[in-house]
C-alpha cells in the first residue's frame, strides 16, 4: 500500500521503523507478506513500485529504505521514483494518492542512484505490489548509518515466490537489504502478478529499468571467482561497519582483499591448522614435562635432601646480573633452561653443574651445560682409538722374496698425541648440550688434541645437528659434536676468568717443584676471599685471573713429550736403512700458568683483549663490573665484588680482524728415497733408441764375430 | 623494532642473547618518545647497538610517512641524548671501507690510513704516502647504511604501495602463516628494490604490485647467508644474518609483531663462504 505520503526522508529512523512495523503488523493479514525484512536498508531506492495498491501492504520494510526498493516496479504502479518509503502504512488504504507519492518519490532519486543497487527490476510479488509502498530509495550512503546495522549475517530470506513471511520484527534490523534484493531477484521467477504500475510515467520507469539493469549487472557472477560484486560490496560494508577502523577509506582496498581471502580460508580450517601447530604442541608438551618433574613423593624428606646437595647453580641469579649487563636470553627462556638443568642433575650423578652458555647454529642452537661428575662416577665408555699408536711404515711389508721390491716409504705419520685424561686439562669438565630446553641432553665426547689443533685452523658455522660432518681443509677429525667440543674447550680456556683471589692453589701442591708437565692445575675456592671493589675490577685487568688452563699449541694443557715414545718405537720400527727425519728433541711448549691475570693476555692488533664496563653509569653504587672479551665475541663475565660468573652467547668463533685464510696444503712429501727404481726418466727419443740399439748390435756383432759366423742368423733376431 | 612496542620486541629478540640492560631500556622508552615528538617522525625504530671498545653506540631511526623514503639516523651514547647523523653518501662508504677493526666508541676518534697517492709535480710522477684521517662518525654512518641496505628486512605484506607512490604500513597485516614464515621468499629487504627489474616476465606476472615491490631474500648472495629458525616451538620465527652477524629479525607468525635489531661489532663477516 501506499505509503502514506509521508515525506520520504532519506533516512528513516527507527521510529519510522517502528511505525512501519506496527502498521505492518496491522496489516499483515491483509497483505501478503513480503519477506523483506529489512528495515533499514538504505539500499536502494527502489523506484518504486509504489504500489499504489492497497494491498495491505505489508510493507515490510520499515520505513527506511527498504532494501528492496527497486522492486517497486512491478509492484506498484506507482512507481514513484524511488521515493523513500518512509513508512508505509500498512493500512489497507488503497493506495494513497499515487501521484503524491510519486512526487515524493522524485526527490530521493538523487541519492538513490548512488545506492547502486539497482534493482534488477524483478517484479515483486504481489504483496509487494500491494504494499505499494514507497520504496525508499535509500542510497547507500554512509550517512545512513543506521541502516547499516546490517549485520553481516544476512539471514537469507526465504525466497518465496509467494507471500513471504516476514518476521519482520526481528528481522528488520538485521536483514540487509541486499537480501531483499536477492529475494527480489529470485522473486522474479515467481510469478508475480505485478500489476503494471498504473500510470507509470515514462521517466520513472526508465529510471527504474536503469536501476534494475545496474543491479543485474552487479549481481552478475564473476566467471573467475564465483563472486558477484553485489555480495562482495555488501560483505565489505558490513565488515567496515562492524569493525569501524579509522580512515577506512585509506585501507579500503586492503579490506576488499581481506574479505575475498576470508571467503576461502574457512574451508581449510579443519586440516590445515593441525599440521602447522603440531610442532608447537610437541615442544609445549615437552616443556610442560619440565615443569611437572618436580613432584616428588615423600615430600619432606627428599626435599631437604635435595636442597642440601644441590648441584644446581642459581641460574636465575646469574641471569639477573647478566641482564644488568645487557646479556641474556630472556627471563622465561632462562627459567626453562634452569628446569632443564635440574632435570639433568636429577638424572645423572653430577657433582657440580653450570650453565655454560648458548651457541647459535644455522638450523638449531645449542644450550651448553658444564658438568662435573661425582668422584668415581664417570661414564667413560668412549673407546680410545689410536692412543699413542705408532703407525708402521706400512708399505714396506718385506717382500724381499720377490724380485721387485716395492720401494719402502719412510713416511712416518706423526704420532697422535694422546688426549688428556678426564678431569684434567681440557677434559676437566664434561659438557652436555641440548637444542632446546625440554629436549634430551646429549653428552659431548672428550676432546682430543688433534681436534683442537685443527679447530684452530678452520672456521665453520654450526648447523645444530650433532652428527653433521664438518667438511673443511685441513680435514677435521670428527663430526660436529667433536668440533663443538673443541670450540667449547677453546672458549673456556680463553675466557673463563674470575676475580683475583677467588681461587687459590691447593695447599698440597704448594712447594713442590713440579714437573713441567704437571703445572699447577688444581685450585680451590679461597674461603677467605673478601671481595674486590667493583670499581677496582673495572679499572684494572690485573684483578681478574684465568682459572682454566691455557691450551698449548699441541692441543693439550699438559705437555706431552712425544719423543720418549719414539725411542721405544724404534725397536719396533722396520726400516733399517732409511734414516728418520724426525727431530730428536722437541721444544717443550709452555703456556701461561694457571691463575694468570688477564692483563697479560695478548692484544689483537692494538685492540685490548678485554673490555670492562660498569653495568650502569647512572647508579654506580649498585653496579656490577662486566667484562667482555674482544677475542671471543660473546664471552662475558660479571662480578659484583663477591660473586662472579662466566657466560658465552654467540656463534662460537674467535675474532680476527683479518680475513680468514684457509691453510695451504703442504708441499708434496718426499716419501721414498730417490733412486733409479723410482726416479722418473724420460722415455728415450728415437735417435737415442737407435743409437742404443746400434751400440748393442755392435757389441753383439763383435761377440759373434769372435765366436762363429753361424750366429749371424741369429743376430737378425736381435733387430 | 618499533619504539612503541619496545619491551615486547626486546623480549622476542632475546634469543640471540644480546639485548639491553634495564636502565638502557628505561631510558630508551622515554627518550625515543621525545625524539618522535621533537623531530616529528611518523615512526621511530630502535635500530640497535654497535659495540665499541670504550663505549657502545645506540642507534635509532626515524621514518616519515613514506616508509621507503630515506630514514634519518640518530645515535646516542647513553640512550638519553640523541644526535642526528648525516645521511650516507657513496664517498663516505668508499672512504670508510678501508678501515678495519672494531669501533672505538668515541665519535670523534679518527682512524689513520696511509694511502699511496700519485702526485704530479711537473714532470715527475711519484707516489707519496698520504695519511688520510677518517672520522669514526663517518664510519658509523656508512656501516649503518651498509647494514640497512644489506640485511634490514620486513615480512611480505607488512607494507603496501599505494598508486600514488608512497608506501604505507599495512594496517590489515595479520602476520605470516606458519608455512610462509619458514620460507625466505616471504621476507623482503627494507629498501628500494634493486633486483626487481631483473626478474623474468613470468615471475613478474605472479607478483602483486601493491605488496611485492621489494626484493625478496631468496636471491641473496651468498646463498645460505640467512639462518631461519623457529624458536619457542613454532611460536616465533627468527632470522639471523650470517653476513652481518648480530642482526636478528624476529616475527611471531599470525600476529602483527615483527622487527629487527642489530647488536654487534659493526663488521661484515667476509669469511662467510668459508664458514658455510
Amino acid at each position: 500500500m501506499e505509503d502514506s505520503t509521508s515525506p520520504k526522508q532519506e533516512k528513516e529512523n527507527q521510529e519510522k521503523l517502528g511505525e512501519a512495523r506496527r502498521s505492518w503488523e496491522g496489516k499483515t493479514a491483509a497483505s501478503p507478506q513480503y519477506s523483506e525484512p529489512e528495515s533499514s536498508e538504505p539500499l536502494e531506492a527502489k523506484q518504486g513500485p509504489e504500489t499504489g495498491r492497497q494491498s495491505g501492504s505489508s510493507r515490510p520494510w520499515s520505513p527506511q529504505s527498504r532494501a528492496r526498493t527497486p522492486l517497486g516496479g512491478p509492484a506498484g504502479p506507482e512507481t514513484s521514483s524511488p521515493a523513500p518509503l518512509s513508512r508505509r502504512e500498512p493500512s489497507s488504504t488503497p493506495s494513497p494518492p499515487a501521484p503524491a507519492r510519486q512526487d515524493l518519490a522524485a526527490p530521493p532519486q538523487s541519492h538513490r542512484t548512488t545506492s547502486v543497487i539497482p534493482e534488477a527490476g524483478t517484479p515483486y510479488p504481489d504483496p509487494l505490489e500491494q504494499s505499494s509502498d514507497k520504496r525508499e530509495s535509500v542510497p547507500l550512503h554512509t550517512s545512513q548509518s543506521e541502516r547499516n546495522t546490517f549485520q553481516q549475517s544476512q539471514q537469507p530470506k526465504p525466497h518465496l515466490c509467494g507471500p513471504r513471511d516476514v518476521s519482520y520484527n526481528n528481522a528488520k534490523q538485521k536483514e540487509l537489504r541486499f537480501d531483499v534484493f536477492q529475494e527480489a531477484d529470485s522473486n522474479s521467477d515467481c510469478d508475480l502478478q505485478l500489476p503494471a504500475p498504473g500510470g507509470s510515467e515514462g521517466a520513472p520507469s526508465m529510471l527504474e529499468t536503469a536501476i534494475q539493469n545496474a543491479k543485474a549487472y552487479l549481481l552478475k557472477t564473476s566467471s573467475k571467482s564465483g563472486f558477484n560484486l553485489y555480495d562482495h560490496l555488501s560483505n565489505m560494508l558490513t565488515k567496515i561497519l562492524n569493525e569501524r577502523p579509522e580512515n577506512a577509506v585509506d585501507i579500503f582496498e586492503n579490506i576488499s582483499q581481506d574479505v575475498k581471502m576470508a571467503h576461502f580460508s574457512k574451508k581449510f580450517d579443519a586440516l590445515h591448522n593441525e599440521n602447522e601447530m603440531l610442532p608447537t604442541y610437541e615442544i609445549a608438551e615437552k616443556q610442560k614435562a619440565l615443569f611437572l618433574q618436580g613432584h616428588l613423593e615423600g615430600v619432606d624428606q627428599e626435599l631437604e635432601d635435595e636442597i642440601a646437595e644441590n648441584a644446581l647453580p642459581n641460574v636465575m641469579e646469574s641471569a639477573f646480573y647478566f641482564e644488568q649487563a645487557g646479556v641474556g636470553l630472556g627471563t622465561d627462556e632462562t627459567y626453562r633452561i634452569f628446569l632443564a638443568l635440574k632435570q639433568l642433575t636429577d638424572t645423572h650423578p653430577i657433582q657440580r653443574c653450570r650453565f655454560w652458555g648458548k651457541i647459535l647454529g644455522l638450523e638449531m642452537n645449542y644450550i651448553v651445560a658444564e658438568v662435573e661428575f661425582r668422584e668415581g662416577e664417570d661414564e667413560e665408555e668412549v673407546e680410545e682409538e689410536d692412543v699413542a699408536e705408532e703407525r708402521d711404515n706400512g708399505e714396506s711389508e718385506a717382500d724381499e722374496d720377490e724380485e721387485d721390491e716395492l720401494p719402502k716409504s719412510f713416511y712416518k705419520a706423526p704420532q697422535a698425541i694422546p688426549k688428556e685424561e678426564s678431569r684434567t686439562g681440557a677434559n676437566k669438565y664434561v659438557y652436555f648440550v641440548c637444542n632446546e630446553p625440554g629436549r634430551p641432553w646429549v653428552k659431548l665426547p672428550p676432546v682430543i688434541p688433534a681436534q683442537i689443533v685443527i679447530a684452530r685452523k678452520i672456521k665453520k658455522f654450526f648447523t645444530g645437528r650433532l652428527d653433521a660432518p664438518v667438511i673443511s681443509y685441513p680435514p677435521f677429525p670428527g663430526n660436529e659434536s667433536n668440533y663443538l667440543r673443541a670450540q667449547i674447550a677453546r672458549i673456556s680456556a680463553g675466557t673463563h676468568v674470575s676475580p683475583l683471589g677467588f681461587y687459590q692453589f691447593g695447599e698440597e701442591e704448594g712447594e713442590e717443584e713440579e714437573e713441567v708437565e704437571g703445572g699447577q692445575n688444581s685450585f680451590e675456592e679461597n674461603p677467605d676471599f673478601e671481595g674486590i671493589q667493583v670499581t677496582d675490577l673495572v679499572e684494572s685487568l690485573s684483578n681478574w685471573v684465568h682459572h682454566v688452563q691455557h691450551i698449548l699449541s699441541q692441543g693439550r694443557c699438559n705437555w706431552f713429550n712425544s719423543i720418549q715414545k719414539n725411542e721405544e718405537e724404534e725397536e719396533e720400527g722396520e726400516e733399517e736403512d732409511e734414516e728418520k727425519e724426525e727431530p730428536d728433541y722437541i721444544e717443550q711448549e709452555v703456556g701461561p700458568p694457571l691463575l694468570t691475570p688477564i692483563s697479560e693476555d695478548l692484544e689483537i692488533q692494538n685492540i685490548p683483549p678485554w673490555t670492562t664496563r660498569l653495568s650502569s653509569n647512572l647508579i654506580p653504587q649498585y653496579a656490577i663490573a662486566v667484562l667482555q672479551s674482544n677475542l671471543w665475541p660473546g664471552a662475558y663475565a660479571f662480578s659484583n665484588g663477591k660473586k662472579f660468573e662466566n657466560f658465552y652467547i654467540g656463534w662460537g668463533h674467535k675474532y680476527s680482524p683479518d680475513n680468514y685464510t684457509p691453510p695451504v696444503p703442504p708441499p708434496v712429501y718426499q716419501e721414498y728415497p730417490s733412486g733409479p727404481e723410482i726416479t722418473e726418466m724420460d722415455d728415450p727419443s728415437v735417435e737415442e733408441e737407435q743409437a742404443f740399439r746400434a751400440a748393442q748390435e755392435a757389441v753383439l756383432l763383435a761377440a759373434e764375430n769372435e765366436e762363429s759366423e753361424e750366429d749371424e742368423d741369429e743376430e737378425d733376431d736381435y733387430d | 623494532m618499533d619504539a612503541d612496542s619496545l619491551l615486547l620486541s626486546l623480549e622476542l629478540a632475546s634469543g640471540s642473547g644480546q639485548g639491553l640492560s634495564p636502565d638502557r631500556r628505561a631510558s630508551l622508552l622515554t627518550s625515543l618518545m621525545l625524539v618522535k615528538r621533537d623531530y616529528r617522525y611518523d615512526r621511530v625504530l630502535f635500530w640497535g647497538r654497535i659495540l665499541g671498545l670504550v663505549a657502545d653506540y645506540y642507534i635509532a631511526q626515524g621514518l616519515s610517512e613514506d616508509q621507503l623514503a630515506q630514514r634519518k639516523t640518530l645515535y646516542s651514547l647513553n640512550c638519553t641524548e640523541w644526535s642526528l647523523l648525516p645521511p650516507a653518501t657513496e664517498e663516505m662508504v668508499a672512504q670508510s671501507s678501508v678501515v678495519k677493526g672494531r669501533f672505538m666508541g668515541d665519535p670523534s676518534y679518527e682512524y689513520e690510513h696511509t694511502e699511496l697517492q700519485k702526485v704530479n709535480e711537473g714532470d715527475k710522477v711519484f707516489e707519496e704516502e698520504i695519511v688520510v684521517q677518517i672520522k669514526e662518525e663517518t664510519r658509523l654512518v656508512s656501516v649503518i647504511d651498509q647494514i640497512d641496505k644489506a640485511v634490514a628486512i620486513i615480512p611480505r605484506g607488512a607494507l603496501f604501495k599505494t598508486p600514488f607512490g608512497p608506501t604505507h604500513v599495512n594496517r590489515t597485516f595479520e602476520g605470516l602463516s606458519l608455512s610462509e614464515a619458514k620460507k625466505l621468499s616471504s621476507y623482503f629487504h627494507f629498501r628500494e628494490p634493486v633486483e626487481l627489474k631483473n626478474k623474468t616476465l613470468l615471475e613478474k606476472a605472479d607478483l602483486d604490485p601493491s605488496l611485492d615491490f621489494m626484493d625478496s631474500l631468496e636471491h641473496d648472495i651468498p646463498k645460505g647467508s640467512w639462518s631461519i629458525q623457529m624458536e619457542r616451538g613454532n611460536a616465533l620465527v627468527v632470522l639471523r644474518s650470517l653476513l652481518w652477524p648480530g642482526l636478528t629479525f624476529y616475527h611471531a607468525p599470525r600476529t602483527k609483531h615483527y622487527g629487527y635489531i642489530y647488536v654487534g661489532t659493526g663488521e661484515k663477516n667476509m669469511d662467510l663462504p668459508f664458514m658455510l
